[in-house]
């Protein structure tokens, strides 16, 4: 079985935080045919993110590097609709900005 | 006659609402103790996962009623629950015969500390979901539920929040807090609900102790009090209450100094419901309504046809008197999960008030419309908290307007309210001449913490936070006569409004107008007919 990987940086404000940790995690749900790990470093530590608790306690903030690797039958499709989802920033637009503010 | 000595049983603590209450004694508690007794490990696991199912259905409860950012956080403490992830540490340590209570309370108490660790301040905010979490379940596995405080009893607990309170059915009750301070929110809420409370006890044995008395003046708790304790307090109830029918029947009467002076008596309101045992008759209107207090508990701001209709009512209850309606007031020791900032190192000097709502347009809009909305039903007038510069004041001005013109623009009949601000901020105390005001109302809690530099949620420095302080009576004064020469009405709407002892102080400041707690305003107008 084959594996595939990725990597997309983090250009969200607030980084991986609550919201788009939660729509990371749902949307990689979406492949029940699919293992999907992430991790900041490409040495790992890689995590499940299927897990909203270990995507968050990545800490991921924004101009992190995201390293998305995939396996299993919905691979492809899994790590397309990831990186898009990182790509366009969540779907946040600047709505999270006051969540941030210092 | 003195009663058998018994030192252990009578503590002291600060007075924050008076009154004397008895009852049986409820120690309510945050950190997980010996309430429950561990079974066999499968048994406690069980335990662990319905209690986990029970925090869903709560959550999937308050996420149906929330709206906007307040279901976005429920959303993300739903799919942190729903995580195996999250339960696997207790979930382990139960394995080795830890109780489920116990190993949930360590096990997420650790994770929450792992986010406190974080270095950057939006995860660092996240140790409060966890332990929101944790609290949640701990009460499903402990049997308690968010309103299962039984009825007029002695809540004996570390602190407790402004929607605990207001959920709870104070009746008979009483309320002793070995933390917590005088100045507190929820003893503001004790006070103009009448319920008894104790601040400051620091540490309280009540181990063994089924029944307690507290007494909210003296600031006073006995535990298990005697035969003695109990005449001695059934004598002062009484003769409380033959104090409170005299003054009552001063209620209805205008509050006139000997001099002649008229002084406008007005009432703070936080919750709509008490306003349906108050005859409108005793006061001049509504000098406050706390509009974050009015929607407790449901995890956010609710939509705009709900606070119109809270609005609406309120104007309806008054008549025609003037109604002041804060603007949203949160932060500082008021936090609503989902819009106020967490973890913010001086949240007093933080993101709080209109500063909030100005960094928050799209929920200040909806608070906004539902204002103008309002106030074509009454004599509405809307207040600003917390500004420190005219622009801010400016800022929702023109967020109103826009928002009077959209709902025009739609066929919806709306109109522009008075809009003044609250004075608490000394910037603006000084230099109340640079903001266009309609009227000017002093937040005297917070203008005494914010001059005194003594914050009102700390005990040790409660002594401090004086609002008879020279430096405070002197800005109130300048605010007044500003007022004055302006044609413009300067209220007062802290605390200091309804202690009766302050009245002359601040009547000789120049006020014309105090807006206080409903249950003090008998006891007020008294004070002001000894006026000079």
């Amino acid at each position: 079985m084959t594996e595939l990987a990725a990597k997309a940086e983090i250009t969200n404000p607030t980084g991986l935080h609550a919201r788009p940790a939660v729509k990371l995690t749902k949307l990689a749900k979406t492949f029940p045919n699919a293992a999907v790990q992430i991790a900041v470093a490409e040495a790992g530590p890689w995590i499940d993110a299927k897990s909203v608790v270990k995507v968050m306690a990545m800490k991921a903030v924004r101009g992190a590097f995201l390293h998305l690797r995939a396996s299993g039958d919905d691979a492809a499709a899994a790590l397309d609709a990831l990186l898009a989802l990182v790509h366009r920033d969540f779907d946040e637009g600047h709505a999270a900005g006051a969540d941030a503010a210092p | 006659m003195q009663p058998a000595p018994m030192p252990r049983h009578e503590l002291n603590g600060q007075p924050a609402a008076p009154g004397i209450a008895i009852g049986s004694l409820v120690r309510l508690t945050h950190q997980v103790q010996v309430l429950r007794q561990a079974g066999r490990p499968a048994d406690e696991a069980a335990a662990l996962e319905a209690a986990i199912a029970a925090a869903l259905a709560d959550l999937a409860v308050l996420s149906a009623e929330a709206g906007g950012d307040g279901a976005d956080i429920l959303e993300f403490q739903t799919a942190m629950l729903e995580d195996d992830a999250l339960r696997e540490p207790a979930l382990a340590a139960i394995g080795t015969g830890t109780a489920a209570d116990v190993a949930w309370a360590e096990s997420l108490e650790a994770q929450a500390a792992e986010y406190d660790a974080a270095e950057d301040g939006y995860f660092r905010a996240r140790a409060a979901d966890v332990r929101d979490l944790a609290e949640r379940v701990s009460r499903h596995l402990l049997g308690e539920s968010e309103t299962a405080l039984p009825a007029g009893a002695i809540v004996l607990a570390d602190d407790l929040t402004p929607s605990r309170f207001l959920e709870t059915d104070w009746q008979g009750g009483g309320i002793a807090l070995l933390a917590g301070s005088p100045a507190s929110h929820v003893a503001m809420l004790a006070r103009a609900r009448g319920v008894p409370m104790v601040t400051g006890l620091r540490a309280v044995d009540a181990e063994g102790h089924a029944h307690a008395a507290v007494d909210g003046g003296s600031g006073t708790l006995w535990l298990s009090p005697d035969a003695a304790v109990l005449a001695d307090l059934a004598a002062r109830t009484a003769q409380a209450a033959h104090h409170a029918a005299a003054a009552a029947d001063g209620l209805l009467r205008p509050a006139i100094t000997a001099s002649g002076r008229r002084i406008a008596i007005h009432i703070n309101v936080a919750d709509p419901a008490e306003l349906d045992r108050i005859d409108p008759a005793i006061c001049d209107g509504i000098g406050l309504t706390r509009t974050e207090l009015l929607f407790p508990a449901n995890g956010g701001l609710p939509d705009e046809a709900r606070q119109y209709a809270v609005y609406r009512r309120i104007l309806q209850w008054a008549g025609g008197r003037p109604v002041t309606i804060r603007t949203l007031d949160a932060g500082g020791d008021k936090p609503i999960a989902g819009l106020t900032v967490a973890g913010e190192s001086n949240p007093f000097l933080g993101l709080r008030g209109v500063r909030l709502s100005l960094a928050r347009p799209e929920v200040f809009a909806v608070q906004l419309r539902a204002l103008a909305r309002a106030a074509v039903h009454g004599n509405l007038k809307v207040m600003v908290p917390m500004v420190t510069v005219p622009a801010e004041l400016e800022a929702t001005r023109t967020l109103l307007l826009a928002a009077i013109a959209d709902l025009h623009a739609a066929g919806i009949a709306a109109q522009l309210p008075a809009l003044g601000m609250m004075v608490e901020v000394p910037a603006a105390a000084l230099a109340p001449e640079k903001f266009d005001a309609a009227f000017y109302s002093i937040g005297s809690n917070d203008l005494t913490q914010y001059v005194t530099a003594s914050a009102r949620d700390i005990g040790a420095v409660a002594g401090l936070a004086d609002v008879r302080n020279p430096g405070v009576l002197r800005l109130i004064g300048e605010v007044a006569a500003h007022g004055k020469r302006v044609g413009r009405e300067v209220s007062l709407c802290g605390d200091a409004a309804g202690d009766p002892a302050l009245t002359e102080a601040l009547l000789a400041a120049g006020l014309e107008s105090l807006s206080m707690a409903p249950n003090a305003l008998a006891a007020v107008k008294a004070a002001v007919g000894r006026c000079p």
